[in-house]
């Protein structure tokens, strides 16, 4: 434990942490999710009086789970959203802007390895993140379960694959900013995001319309980018059984990632990561 | 050729090269810095003198060659935990204050815990900023960010220093902090790898130069030498005769007498006390009496030339 706290990475990741802590974007950030959770909250409260009018017998009680089952997710799919964006926003010129900067000379010229730097960066996005996301989602499923006293199955393993994303997401935007400028690099990223997202969509068409074509782009567009599969998959997880027949709605799914694109995502942010590193190590300065 | 052992030097190069795509930044540089010694690197803008401080640091990669730096191959984060570094364009996490930042570079250099504080109190003090230490580096002026930049280089207590161009943000009493700083850490047997164009920093602090251009060390000169050099001698004095003029032969191979001014050259400073005393009693009134060496500016056009390198 001592020899953590003293290391270079360690430091990194609380100088990380505690720069992303003062920018105006997280904070920004920060109160457009009160305000979501402010706004899902009272339409949630809303909804729950309209369902109880309306609600009688057991088919009634039936529908109404399913309902508060889609409302969750949908909940979700915003906070899903948010937290990739914030995960872009607050990485994507830690490095090429220190860089650019020549902030990062007095750094790189310290006792430490470069990986050291890279390593530290993202794992202090990456404290933050977790804790916006736990703050987001956890303040969406609080609001679902004390105004319908409902959560929805598999809460726990959804979370765990956005979280996934998130750690896809802060390793390509490190692996961007070693080599490109701070702009280039968010090109690429929501390049890649929006291509995956498209693909995305294209794939749940393809499974309607039964073209293995256009399944197979969106699979493609999955490899470039597994986030929005990882959301896919998690939506899958969390919805239940009955509401996946609903069909073609972005926070439920008829064509559900394989347990394969998860080990996928895995591998694929560890080689972002890896990349970012091999890069910036040789990079001249 | 010399006595110098290679555990005894700081830094030591063989034919160090970088290019740049097409364009040659450091041609071929080869360099023998021995330890204690105030080193100084000039050389016209653009001539390979940040590039080479980046090349000793691996901040860059060599395109060849290579070099040590105390003992150790280029890049070895070892010898980097003994060495202290103010870049050039410094920039800082300005968002931290003075006290902030300098912990923030200590546990970088992996400092104990418990030395931290005392040597940033030490170094506060040391670099005249004791009063700004819980002020954020961003309301900092320049001369005050190179202070604290100079702090920075001198956390771990370094065995080499090296600066590149700290100086050039600071007014004169700035100026003189670094030079009393350097001149105290040359006392403690510290290495000091100098790179400057202000030339008068440089004579009064440095015991030898290199002069580069076009990224080719061109000469090394001690210091020294040029202080015991040749000088020339000029004096404004009324009631001066030709015969006392013919006189001053015995010093001088070169007198010239015009008007009021004599200019006369000599081979050493040793020779001064007895040529003004001669004056004096062969009853010339004596106004002015100003040895003048040749100064490290007029050796630098000599050498680097007048074009700056561009």
């Amino acid at each position: 434990m001592n020899s953590l706290r003293s290391s270079a990475v360690w430091v990194i990741a609380r100088l990380t942490f505690r720069e992303a802590a003062r920018r105006w974007v997280l904070w920004a950030a920060l109160l457009l999710g009160l305000l979501f959770l402010t706004v899902f909250g009272l339409a949630m409260n809303e909804i729950r009086k309209e369902m109880e009018l309306a609600a009688e017998g057991p088919m009634a009680l039936l529908a109404t789970a399913e309902a508060y089952n889609v409302l969750t997710l949908m909940g979700l799919y915003v906070v899903n959203f948010l937290t990739i964006l914030m995960a872009v926003l607050t990485s994507v010129d830690t490095l090429s802007g220190e860089i650019g900067s020549g902030i990062i000379h007095t750094m790189v010229s310290k006792p430490l390895r470069r990986w050291e730097i890279v390593l530290g960066k993202w794992l202090g996005f990456l404290v933050m993140m977790t804790l916006y996301l736990a703050f987001m989602a956890g303040g969406v499923v609080a609001l679902i379960y004390l105004i319908m006293d409902y959560s929805p199955p598999n809460l726990l393993n959804g979370l765990a694959l956005m979280w996934l994303s998130i750690v896809v997401m802060l390793g390509i935007s490190l692996a961007g900013g070693s080599t490109m400028s701070t702009l280039a690099n968010g090109v690429m990223v929501f390049g890649l995001y929006g291509v995956a997202f498209l693909g995305g969509w294209i794939e749940q068409f393809g499974v309607y319309l039964e073209s293995q074509a256009a399944v197979n782009i969106g699979i493609l567009s999955s490899l470039l980018l597994p986030c929005e599969a990882l959301w896919r998959r998690a939506a899958f997880e969390m919805q239940s059984p009955l509401a996946g027949a609903l069909g073609l709605t972005p926070f439920s799914s008829n064509s559900v990632p394989s347990p394969a694109m998860i080990v996928y995502a895995v591998l694929y942010a560890a080689a972002a990561l890896v990349l970012a590193a091999g890069v910036f190590r040789r990079r001249d300065l | 050729m010399t006595l110098i052992t290679p555990s005894s030097l700081a830094i030591e190069t063989h034919a160090l090269r970088k290019t740049f795509g097409e364009k040659v930044a450091v041609a071929d540089l080869s360099l023998e810095v021995p330890r204690g010694e105030v080193f100084g690197f000039l050389g016209p803008n653009g001539a390979g003198k940040t590039t080479s401080v980046k090349m000793l640091l691996a901040l860059i990669q060599p395109s060849g060659g290579d070099g040590q730096m105390l003992g150790l191959p280029l890049g070895d984060p070892r010898a980097r935990a003994r060495v202290g570094f103010l870049p050039e364009h410094f920039r800082f996490h300005d968002w931290l204050n003075a006290a902030e930042f300098l912990r923030l570079h200590a546990e970088l250099y992996k400092m104990k815990r418990e030395q931290i504080t005392p040597r940033i109190n030490t170094l506060l003090e040391l670099v005249g900023l004791e009063q700004h230490a819980n002020k954020r580096l961003r309301s900092f002026s320049k001369g005050m960010l190179q202070r604290i930049g100079l702090a920075q280089a001198l956390l771990n207590e370094p065995e080499l220093l090296i600066l590149d161009e700290p100086t050039s943000g600071l007014d004169p009493v700035g100026r003189r902090m670094v030079r009393d700083i350097i001149r105290d850490l040359r006392q403690n047997g510290v290495t000091v790898f100098l790179n400057s164009h202000l030339l008068s920093e440089v004579e009064i602090t440095c015991d030898r130069v290199a002069f580069i251009k076009f990224g080719q060390v061109i000469q090394i000169s001690r210091l020294q030498t040029l202080v015991e050099g040749e000088l020339t001698v000029t004096v404004r004095a009324r009631n001066l005769t030709p015969e006392m003029v013919a006189g001053l032969a015995r010093w001088s191979g070169s007198v010239r007498l015009d008007g009021e001014h004599l200019s006369l050259t000599l081979p050493g400073e040793a020779d001064l006390p007895e040529v003004n005393r001669y004056l004096v009693e062969q009853g010339a009134e004596v106004y002015a009496f100003q040895p003048q060496k040749v100064s490290l500016e007029d050796l630098f056009i000599q050498i680097v030339g007048t074009d700056g390198g561009l």
